[in-house]
């Protein structure tokens, strides 16, 4: 297979707006005889299908929650990125382009990120006009901040929940198209397979988590908007629902799987309590604007934090990363939090902490400012943990956040499946090796609203509705394929729970396929996790029946996709031989302990094959090319 | 720490339902109320025995999805605190815990705690948006929105769609649910156009839906995870009026 990333030719600034005048339209009165199915309905999906909708297409869209409001897109906390220049302070596209390349570490492509950053005004726009509150100055124009770093104001937020407010924005958009009738909804509901027929996407096959009947629905498109898959890990940030199995099963199918390994773990998140523990929940990165991170000089000291003399703590971010200090990058902050954790530094009940101390802040600014700044998250630390920021300092720990890797796509975002599209975080397009803050939102907005909108006229224009139904020998293979799945897992009945599997998979991945990588560990990986497959189709108990409503056999199904996916990221950590982004391997790092990238064998998109689950998946390289700027090194020193 | 679980059994929408009671042991005060449950399915499900299914997702109190009766309480006994969000170091040691579904005529329930929400859904659909295609609107800054205005608007905004002011009414009304939307958009310049039609229409829906009338008991604000306050209703019902008069 080639890979054709299809990208338009012609100068950066004018791809898209050339590409826009050269596809093929579909006529207006025909756009109604297309059936197109968006799976997911955060950002990306709701965004799809609402305006999809509205230009005339038959849609229908899925979530496996009760509501479409309430996909994981809810609980991003940050803000969204547009480079609008309201601050005059220097912003443009170019730089929102740069920043993105840049923070990526070179391993994006330019032409989809330039596109990026070209509609992430529009974004803003298209929100205000829905009623989306943004936080707005005295003088009624909208407020922004910097965030992650920026050198410029770019980001615009909601209070902390401007992920919950850009999808109600979208989530009304998407209700009126259910009131005006050109968009159903099907919740609670799970694509487990995708349908193909003479090689295209031609519609999927859903359980539905009430009555567990295996339900068929055929179309002339399908757009997957399924979200990330950090809860390979068991323990993240992400919801506890989230799964990776409608891209999986796409993959099985043969949608090439780009950059698994590439990952990114966020460094405030409150510190894991015990076993019962079933997610970590993340505490604002603004926070590390005034607070400065350390641990005990002496291992194992425990004495109660303020106790501690300052000549017996080790401000290490400050002490490593001078200029940057307690804002240094994600990536390298969460390293070295777990660095000092596994030698022995580590603070709190389990030793897997660092301190976050406002102490010098609260002296500088005063109660006051920090409650202002702060409060509602002191507030949520102290609910969740018994212990007051104001008192003693926070504990907080890095945890698997957010995963750039996902489907292939091309300029489109059409997968190797013709037919097939991937939006938001579900593809692998825009973010490189390391995704910057208030990012993601901008994507999934980008590629549901105005990307996929475009591009799939091109594709449908070439092929028409031709009448398929689901009585097509296709949808009846994919069916039984799924039953025999379902019962062989509640066949199985064996001791352990779904989620004993789930954990210790979680824990293969962190301590081998996390943070830090190498050759020896991710071989093991390998090896644990297959070892870990067969012990899962031996000995898992899922209990209940298909025919009712059933958790357990719903995670079941994720869990098995997990453990095969756990073993393509491995494979992927193992043979990219450099470090990039959030991508690190311990044996390609600088003097100073950096990422080395190795630009001369590796400034690829790796793209994984199927070839059967015992099988070697077979990896497709697709050479990026950066020809408006030059590859350089990252420092933060 | 060991506590009883006096808990929701039905099996099918069908099914009349009943109490029963479980032991659940090693819980740690840091423990969402969640991962108690979770830790008593673990027993459960080792045992042979259905566990108990609720719903949840997010687990940080923004999603809306989890949503059960705790000691009587919609999302337990804390106020502006959801049921994932709450911690077990709030129950005493060896306390027996009563855990319901939301019961309210527009929730039927599916399973055990988890009930059927697509009400709230269908009432959206009757006119809970601002009209507007996208690709159409104008520069977000030409709209200048008072700083107040905004603030007031996201107060209404932060609406999580949980329904424990269903679950907490007396009359099972949807009313703190349908004025947060309503509110929110009548605030703000965008959703003036279509304000009186969409209070109409969004207020009917919610009769049709089965749900019980506002008489005032204000309980859904005290069990509102995210603290909507009752003024919304009676913004609410101002709108509802001029939009009935104006047709
Ligand atoms: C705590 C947190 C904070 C964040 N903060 C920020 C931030 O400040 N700024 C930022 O830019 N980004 C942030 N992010 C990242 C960002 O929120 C996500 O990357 C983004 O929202 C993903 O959107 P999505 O549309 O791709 O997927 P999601 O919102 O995850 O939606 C996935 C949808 O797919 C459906 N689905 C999945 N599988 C199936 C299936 N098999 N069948 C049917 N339906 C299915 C789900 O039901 C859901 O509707 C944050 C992430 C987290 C976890
Ligand atoms: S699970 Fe999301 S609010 Fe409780």
């Amino acid at each position: 297979m080639k890979l054709d990333a299809k990208i338009p030719t012609g100068p950066l600034e004018t791809k898209w707006s050339r590409y826009l005048s050269e596809i093929k339209l579909v006529n207006p009165a025909n756009k109604r005889k297309y059936e197109i199915l968006v799976v997911g309905s955060g950002l990306g999906g709701a965004a799809a299908a609402a305006t999809l909708g509205e230009l005339g297409y038959r849609v229908k869209c899925f979530c496996y929650q009760d509501s479409a409001r309430r996909a994981h897109s809810i609980s991003a906390q940050g803000g969204i990125n547009a480079a609008k220049n309201y601050q005059n302070d220097g912003d443009s596209v170019y730089r929102l382009f740069f920043d993105t390349i840049k923070g990526g570490d070179f391993r994006a492509r330019e032409a989809n990120v330039y596109r990026l950053a070209e509609l992430s005004g529009a974004i803003i726009d298209q929100c205000v006009a829905q009623g989306v509150p943004f936080a707005r100055e005295y003088g009624g124009q909208l407020a922004n901040r910097s965030f992650g770093g920026a050198q410029v104001s770019r980001t615009f937020y909601a209070r902390g929940q401007t992920g919950q407010q850009l999808l109600l924005g979208c989530y009304s958009a998407l209700m009126r198209q259910v009131d005006t009738g050109m968009v159903s909804l099907f919740s609670r509901r799970e694509m487990l397979d995708v349908v193909m027929v003479d090689g295209r996407a031609r519609g999927i096959v859903c359980r539905n988590l009430v009555t567990g009947e295996i339900e068929k629905y055929a179309a002339d498109a399908v757009c997957l908007a399924t979200g990330g898959y950090s809860t390979v890990y068991f323990l993240s940030t992400n919801a506890v629902n989230c799964n990776a199995t409608a891209a999986w099963r796409c993959y099985k199918k043969g949608a090439l799987f780009a950059n698994p390994c590439f990952t990114q773990i966020h460094p405030t998140c409150l510190p894991q309590a015990g076993e019962g523990q079933s997610k970590l929940t993340l505490m604002s990165e603004s926070l590390r604007n005034d607070g400065r991170v350390w641990v005990p000089k002496a291992k194992g000291d425990k004495r109660p934090p303020r106790e501690i003399p300052e000549s017996d703590r080790d401000y290490f971010l400050e002490r490593k990363y001078p200029a940057f200090g307690n804002l240094a990058p994600r990536d390298i902050s969460s390293r070295a939090a777990k660095e000092a954790c596994d030698n022995g530094y580590g603070v709190g009940p389990t030793g897997f902490s660092v301190y976050l101390d406002f102490a010098e802040a609260i002296e500088r600014l005063g109660d006051n400012v920090i409650r202002e700044r702060y409060g509602n998250l002191f507030a949520m630390y102290h609910e969740i943990t018994d212990e007051d920021p104001f008192k003693q300092p926070m504990r907080i720990y890095p945890a698997p956040h957010y995963t750039m890797g996902g489907l292939w796509v091309d300029y489109s975002l059409m997968t190797t499946i013709p037919g097939l599209y991937a939006l938001g975080e579900a593809n692998f397009s825009d973010h490189g090796a390391n995704r910057l803050g208030a990012s993601a939102l901008m994507q999934g907005l980008a590629d549901g609203y105005f990307v996929i909108p475009a591009t799939i006229s091109d594709y449908l224009a070439d092929n028409r509705p031709d009448g398929l139904g689901t009585d097509h020998d296709a949808f009846t293979e994919s069916v039984n394929g799924i039953n025999e799945q379902v019962s062989s897992l509640l066949g199985v009945n064996g001791s352990k729970s779904v989620r004993d599997f789930h954990w210790e998979l979680g824990r293969i991945m962190w301590e081998k396929v996390g943070m830090a990588r190498n050759e020896k560990g991710l071989t093991e990986a390998i090896s644990d996790i297959q070892a870990l497959r067969e012990d899962y189709w031996k000995n898992v108990k899922v209990g209940g029946s298909n025919e009712e409503f059933n958790k357990s056999l719903e995670f079941a199904g994720r869990v098995a996709d997990f453990i095969e996916l756990g073993e393509l990221m491995a494979r992927d950590a193992l043979d990219r031989a450099e470090s990039c982004g959030g991508h690190f391997r311990e044996e390609y790092q600088t003097s100073d302990g950096e990422a080395l990238r190795n630009d001369e064998e590796f400034c690829n998109v790796s793209a994984w094959e199927f070839k059967g689950v015992d099988k070697y998946p077979e990896l497709h390289r697709e050479f990026l090319e950066f020809e408006n700027i030059g590859l350089s090194q990252r420092s933060y020193k | 720490m060991k506590y009883q679980i006096k808990v929701w059994r039905q099996k099918n929408p069908d099914d009349t339902g009943k109490f029963e009671t479980y032991t659940v042991e090693d819980v740690i005060p840091e423990m969402s109320f969640l991962e108690m449950l979770d830790l008593l399915n673990e027993q459960l499900i080792k045992r042979g025995e259905s566990p108990v299914e609720f719903d949840s997702d997010c687990r940080e109190g923004i999603c809306g999805t989890c949503g059960i009766v705790i000691d009587g309480m919609a999302h337990g006994p804390k106020r502006a605190c959801t049921a994932c969000e709450l911690r077990m170091r709030n129950f005493d040691e060896g306390a027996t815990i009563t855990v319901e579904p939301f019961r309210a005529r527009g929730f039927p329930v599916i399973k055990d705690l988890v009930v059927d929400r697509c009400a709230f859904e269908r009432i959206m659909a009757a006119g809970g948006y601002a009209s507007v295609n996208t690709g159409s609107a104008p520069d977000a800054n030409t709209m200048l929105i008072p700083k107040y205005i905004a603030e007031k608007a996201m107060d209404s905004a932060a609406c999580i769609g949980c329904g424990a002011c269903v679950a907490a009414c007396p009359n099972g009304s949807a009313s703190l649910f349908v004025s947060a939307k309503v509110t929110q958009l009548s605030l703000l310049p965008q959703g003036t156009p279509e304000r009186g039609r969409r209070a109409v229409r969004m207020v009917e829906q919610m009769d049709r839906e089965g749900f019980g009338n506002c008489s005032n008991h204000a309980e859904c604000e005290a069990a509102c995870p995210k603290s909507i306050s009752i003024e919304n209703i009676a913004r609410m019902r101002r709108e509802y009026m001029k939009g009935a008069l104006s047709d």
